[in-house]
């Protein structure tokens, strides 16, 4: 080509570009972020401990969740009851363990199942735009207007003596809503993008660019919200089951295990302590790791500029 | 006014400067993120002088100057001296300073949408500057005198304009009550960041009239900062440009563009299209400015420069002078070389011969595009509850042009004239509200949905950001190879395809697998191209293709489009504010008002002898980077913003801010009043202006 | 400027009325009012569980949306939300409740507001600096914790401060100390005593999201260019701040509050709970344990209402700050 001979062409390549053979893509780069960010660290590194623990955390324990140890009733935590006992001798540690598994288990699944049904009803408003656009975003400003934990717990009878499966798809279906509002507004910022844009006057089809361009640069946000919104299932959930509408017995998820607790928590702390400390711990890891992952795909954060 | 007042800062100076910088730096970060944005900058401005800091982005040339005024963030390191009538600013606090910014060093900034604070009205504004420093002064003293003020600067009204707020106000009103508070205290120094930059060539051409004004009224000394060496050449006394972090080339304003002695201004001197020729190549710059986070040792320009010896590699030189030209300093060491006359201009960067002459490949000039009488109104709806029309937003209203094979036609006008809406109505290839558009003869109202997406092969876009056109979660070769994917070319098609197209607009096809982050703008817009040519199509339609990247990219990039459209024998419709791009690469010129072309002819004709008002305003509020021609211009400066698209103005809508319908008679001016002008013939191009013979303008300008 | 109040107020309106009504038809499908009665020993014949059901204009045979246009009517011609479970007016029991709720969440929502603006301010301001960071972790760690836990870990607290001093310094249960006699003074000072702990509760969880919020959208105006203005004009860094930049960081502060409240309201539920106030949240979550459709529907109606109050006033402050609005 005798363009590339010509004057005007650019030196496009640089010894220092052509080192690297690998493409340092846009992941990579957030990941690099992140990898500074000692609250990503602190999160994510706190979340594993305590999956682990979930999971493991019986294996070399003397007691289970249903065990009672006539022997030792209202004991403040020993070396046999790590986290103490309850009036029947009930062991608390076992029982947090248990607990901490369903409200993770809800935690893990309504986070991300809540976030995909924000993207998807957000950027189909977002993208066809016009009369589907506006019905779409009435609907969800109506199911904004009362609080989510008045609907759930109207919705109380149907769980009643019901399986946590149920609570966790009510918990689903009512939390997705705020994060549509911003799927929404991204993707009809997306749209007049000048990307999109040169990709309709190729003739590229409709469901093609949602797919290669819409969802691509929305992603992001998606992941972030299915991160903190992990830690919001598990705080609507644990409220719910502390005050009976949730969770029911015979299950055990953190709330219940809180709601057995609070009457004695002032006379016997062990009892409302230690599944409180653990229950923060868990929704702290998600918010820290969901906000440092913010801050990373946010090209404009961690700008000082005063 | 030729020779200008400078001393050498080297000996005892006869004035004392307002405002002396010496060796300052500035740097952010640290370890391995340290950038070292200014790079030891010395210079002074005298009393009542009009300094120039000319440099591409990223030179420093901004935070220098935020450095001066102290408003830079914590996180930068600031070493050096800067000393205002002989106080030492570094050493100053926050509240000494605040003492006197906005009393005797005021700044005006690039942006005026983001530079206002959007929830006070631009009379409270004003009034604020003035109370801060006037402890005396009433809330009623202060407010009329913002009136004052904001009449001062030409603000129709002023009463009620200092009652609005900020978003009431257009671009150019906003610039203006900017120097309005600028002014408010008469300050000694005032220092322009880029003021005109945001801003279409007529509103910068009254903004600088203005600045000129304001800089008489306060007696101030003016420090302008801009990437346009335009823009400085008419007002500047003296230059100073800026490359890497430091000053590479400072002196009086005549010598710098008449005998410039450093390499890197020669280029940016030579890249510039002008107004004054048309044809010949641009002579491009190539490379890009170095990172300033790690600067390899030696003359940071060596990497660009054609001169570069060995020497260059090893130390920086420093800013130095001749023995008969002490002031004007450059930092290069065979600028003696080129300041003897060894070594010219033309010799330095020689314009590139074009790649094929003669008739562009392929074409016999036949019409691949017409629009006939293109309308595109929008409602403008208006209502709590129901929507009710109380408007139409005419964006393009009757627009009509032919582009033959191989040509290109330029749509120039100032921003909402209605050629972007103009361009994206021939882009989606539908039955537009009226009129006809027809591509390769076929009118585009009569395609079937097949036909129509076998058509975008052949008329395909280029975008002006193309940071924003380019989709950054894509590799490159995905990027340039989608209209492929439209019309089922195999995989294996679609590679050679892409490496065959980045190697034509210069691109390493080995690059494919990155990502557009880590290309520059000027490559990213080589992507863009590369993709808009991967169809090989007929028609580009190309939407202010460069107006988005430094002077010295855009020589490369016009060159390429040139060479393309030659190559393949490609048509062109460009779209651009800048005149002198288009009169540079346009073989017809089409100039839009208002949704209508009030202009129609040969890119000659229409820039040598316009004959529309509008045009005539338009080509004189170009800047011309040279101070000889600058000085001894006339201006034929417009009155106000271009009127709202809603507005329905009987007769010529043009009427309120004609120059002409100023100087006309009573009994002419009725025409323009009553009869809406349609295009007709005269000298070879069309006007729409009844009276385009006039030549009144020009000569009572001339008289003036 | 009216006009964009009121054009927010319709839409708030029309929204807060469809909702209040799809609430009624929810608690009409998922309650059983006839469930209360079957427990009862002896057991009321089911002609006279109809009947009652009637009476209370609950009774399932009848559809809903019949029920519906009773109610509806009913509160339209007689200002009658119908009766409870127990025989009360719905309106008389709201009554009642209603100061208990507003004075927990008004005091609640404004502390927790002016913490919220002044630490997420601070925040942005000191960004990244240690007393930044503490605020940032201060606010995570209280987002982290449910409304609840907080009530108790403080009631927890409380219990060991009036231990150690031996005084009943701080009183936590109900709204006011039963049978306690004394001038007024001393009942006033009794209720502030009792209103301590479900305040500092609501607050906390109010001002962590407002901070939260607020410290970002102080961030967006940190580096606007009209603050760069108003230093070049000659002012004080932090007075430019305070004058240009929060002046400009609670415009989108008002939004959030309108879209936070429901946050608030769920909150003061809880916090109702915790601590046995007899307010309106714990009215709903009584009356949907009693099937009490009345009662869900009065409650529910209470709390659109205030939603439409909190959407109308953030209009209102929202138009009052940013003049681009006003038209």
């Amino acid at each position: 080509m005798s363009m590339v001979e010509d004057a005007q062409v650019l030196p496009v390549t640089p010894k220092a570009q052509k080192r690297t053979n690998r493409p340092t893509s846009r992941g990579r780069l957030i990941f690099a972020k992140l990898a500074r960010t000692p609250r990503f660290w602190v999160g994510t590194l706190t979340l594993l401990v305590i999956v682990l623990w979930a999971l493991f955390g019986l294996a070399f324990y003397a007691y289970n969740a249903t065990s009672q140890d006539v022997m030792s009733m209202n004991t403040a935590p020993t070396g046999n009851h790590w986290f103490g006992t309850d009036e029947i001798g009930g062991d608390i540690y076992a029982q947090t363990v248990v607990g901490l598994r369903k409200s993770l288990l809800i935690g893990f699944v309504v986070g991300p199942v809540s976030a995909l049904l924000a993207g998807f009803i957000g950027a189909l408003a977002g993208y066809l735009g016009g009369v589907w656009d506006r019905v779409i975003v009435w609907f969800i400003d109506l199911l904004l207007v009362l609080p989510a934990l008045y609907i759930l717990i109207m919705l109380y009878p149907l769980i009643k003596g019901g399986s946590w499966v149920i609570v966790m798809v009510y918990l689903a279906i009512f939390s997705w809503m705020i994060l549509a509002r911003v799927i929404r507004a991204q993707t009809s910022s997306l749209r007049d993008r000048d990307f999109v844009k040169a990709a309709r006057f190729m003739g590229v089809k409709t469901s093609t660019i949602i797919r290669r361009h819409i969802i691509p640069n929305v992603s992001s946000l998606l992941i972030i919200d299915a991160t903190l919104g992990v830690g919001a299932a598990i705080l609507t959930e644990t409220t719910l089951s502390y005050f009976g509408f949730g969770v029911q017995p015979p299950d055990v998820s953190l709330g219940t295990l809180l709601s057995s607790g609070t009457g004695a928590a002032t006379t016997r702390p062990w009892l409302f302590i230690f599944p409180a400390a653990i229950l923060v711990i868990t929704v702290l890891a998600t918010s820290l790791a969901g906000d440092a992952l913010r801050d990373a795909v946010d090209p404009t954060s961690g700008a000082n500029r005063d | 006014m030729t020779e200008p007042l400078t001393i050498t800062g080297k000996r005892a100076p006869a004035v004392t400067p307002v405002l002396e910088v010496d060796n300052l730096s500035v740097t952010f970060g640290r370890g391995a993120n340290e950038v070292k944005a200014v790079r030891g900058v010395s210079y002074h401005v005298n009393p009542g002088e009009f300094l120039g800091i000319v440099g591409e982005s990223g030179s420093g040339k901004s935070v220098s100057s935020m450095a001066v005024m102290g408003l830079l963030p914590s996180s930068a390191r600031i070493r050096g001296s800067v000393r205002f009538q002989g106080r030492s600013l570094l050493e100053c606090s926050d509240a000494e300073l605040s003492g006197i910014r906005g009393k005797d060093i005021s700044m005006i900034f690039q942006d005026p949408l983001s530079a206002l604070t959007p929830v006070y009205t631009v009379g409270h504004q004003i009034a604020e500057g003035l109370l801060l420093h006037d402890k005396k002064l009433s809330r009623q003293g202060a407010a009329a005198r913002a009136v004052e003020l904001l009449k001062l600067v030409g603000i129709p009204s002023p009463e009620r304009r200092a009652e609005a707020f900020p978003h009431e106000f257009s671009g150019g009103m906003r610039q203006r009550a900017m120097i309005a508070i600028a002014i408010a205290n008469d300050p000694q120094l005032i220092i322009a960041d880029e003021p005109t930059t945001a801003l279409d060539v007529t509103i910068q051409a009254q903004i600088l009239e203005v600045m000129q004004e304001a800089k008489e009224i306060t007696g101030a000394a003016v420090v302008l900062i801009t990437h346009d060496l335009g823009v400085v050449a008419g007002n500047a006394d003296r230059i100073a440009v800026m490359y890497a972090g430091r000053l590479v080339e400072t002196g009086g304003v005549d010598e710098v563009f008449h005998a410039p002695a450093m390499p890197y201004t020669i280029g940016l001197l030579r890249s510039m299209p002008s107004m004054a020729s048309s044809q010949s190549r641009l002579v491009p710059l190539e490379g890009r400015p170095p990172s300033l986070a790690a600067l390899p040792p030696g003359c940071p320009f060596a990497p660009r420069c054609p001169l570069v010896i060995d020497a260059c590699r090893e130390a920086e030189p420093a800013l130095s002078g001749t023995e008969e030209h002490p002031t004007h300093q450059a930092a290069c060491i065979r600028s003696s070389e080129i300041t003897s006359g060894k070594l010219t201009r033309s010799e330095v960067f020689p314009r590139p011969a074009p790649v094929l002459e003669g008739a562009p490949a392929g074409t016999d000039g036949r019409e691949v595009l017409s629009l006939k009488g293109l309308v595109r109104h929008f409602p403008l709806l208006k209502g709590a509850v129901f929507k009710r029309q109380i408007g139409t937003v005419r964006a393009v209203d009757g627009v009509s042009f032919e582009l033959g094979s191989g040509q290109t036609l330029g749509l120039v006008g100032e921003s909402g004239c209605g050629k972007s809406t103009t361009i994206m109505e021939i882009l989606e290839l539908a039955k537009p509200q009226q009129g006809q558009i027809r591509v390769n003869g076929v009118d585009v109202a009569d395609l079937s949905k097949r036909d129509r997406l076998k058509m975008r092969r052949d008329i395909q876009v280029v975008f002006q950001d193309p940071m924003a056109s380019i989709d950054p979660r894509l590799p490159v070769h995905d990027v340039i190879a989608e209209p492929l994917t439209v019309h089922g070319v195999s995989k294996k098609d679609q590679q050679r395809k892409v490496a065959e197209m980045m190697e034509l607009v210069g691109l390493d096809p080995e690059m494919a697998s990155r990502y557009p982050h880590e290309f520059s703008g000027g490559q990213r817009q080589r992507i863009g191209i590369a993709r808009a040519l991967v169809t090989d199509p007929k028609i580009l339609v190309l939407d202010e293709p460069v107006s988005a990247l430094d002077v010295s990219i855009q020589a490369g990039v016009i060159n390429l489009l040139k060479d393309l459209q030659l190559q393949l024998g490609l048509s062109y419709v460009f779209v651009a504010h800048d005149l002198a791009v288009v009169h540079h690469i346009a073989d017809h010129v089409a100039v839009m008002y208002l949704g209508r072309i009030v202009e129609y002819g040969t890119s000659d004709d229409v820039f040598s002898r316009p004959r529309h008002p509008y045009t005539q305003a338009l080509i004189s509020a170009v800047p011309i980077p040279d101070p000889a021609l600058e000085r001894t211009r006339v201006r034929v400066l417009l009155d106000g913003d271009l009127p709202s698209p809603t507005d329905d103005i009987p007769g010529c809508n043009f009427r309120s801010r004609c120059p002409l319908y100023q100087l006309l008679p009573e009994e002419q001016r009725l025409r323009c009043r009553d009869e809406d002008p349609s295009l007709r013939t005269v000298d070879d191009t069309s006007v729409a202006c009844h009276y385009a013979e006039h030549d009144a303008l020009i000569d009572t300008v001339a008289k003036r | 400027m009216i006009g964009f109040v009121v054009k927010r107020f319709v839409n708030y309106f029309i929204l807060t009325a469809i909702a209040t009504l799809l609430a009624y038809v929810l608690a009409s499908l998922s309650l059983n009012p006839a469930q209360r009665y079957l427990g009862r020993n002896p057991q009321p014949s089911p002609e006279v569980v109809t009947s009652i059901l009637n009476g209370l204009g609950v009774n399932p045979d009848i559809p809903v949306l019949e029920r519906l246009w009773i109610w509806l009517s009913n509160l339209v011609t007689h200002g009658s939300l119908g009766i409870t479970v127990d025989n009360q007016q719905v309106t008389d029991v709201i009554f009642a409740r209603a100061g208990v709720s507003l004075r927990l969440l008004i005091i609640g929502s404004i502390i927790g507001a002016v913490l919220g603006v002044v630490f997420g301010v601070w925040g942005a301001v000191k960004q990244y600096r240690v007393s930044d960071q503490l605020v940032s972790y201060a606010s995570f760690t209280v987002g982290a914790t449910p409304t609840f836990v907080i009530g108790v870990v403080l009631m927890i607290l409380a219990t060991g401060l009036n231990g150690l001093t031996g005084h009943q310094l701080i009183n936590f249960s109900g709204e006011y100390t039963a049978g306690l006699q004394g001038n007024f003074l001393v009942l006033f000072g009794d209720r502030i005593n009792h209103l301590i702990l479900p305040t500092i509760t609501l607050s906390l969880t109010a001002a962590a999201g407002y901070s939260r919020y607020q410290r970002s959208a102080m961030l967006d105006v940190l580096s606007a260019d009209y603050i760069r203005t108003a230093r070049s004009k000659g002012m004080s860094r932090n007075s430019a701040l305070v004058k240009h930049g929060v002046r400009i960081a609670l415009i989108p502060m008002s939004t959030y509050f309108a879209y936070s409240f429901a946050l608030l309201l769920t909150g003061a539920t809880v916090v109702e709970l915790v601590f046995s106030w007899h307010g309106m949240g714990e009215y709903l979550v009584h009356s949907v344990q009693q099937n009490d459709i009345n009662g869900v529907a009065g409650s529910v109606m209470f709390a659109s209402i205030l939603v439409l109050i909190a959407g109308t006033l953030s209009e209102v402050v929202y138009a009052a700050l940013d003049p681009r609005v006003r038209v």
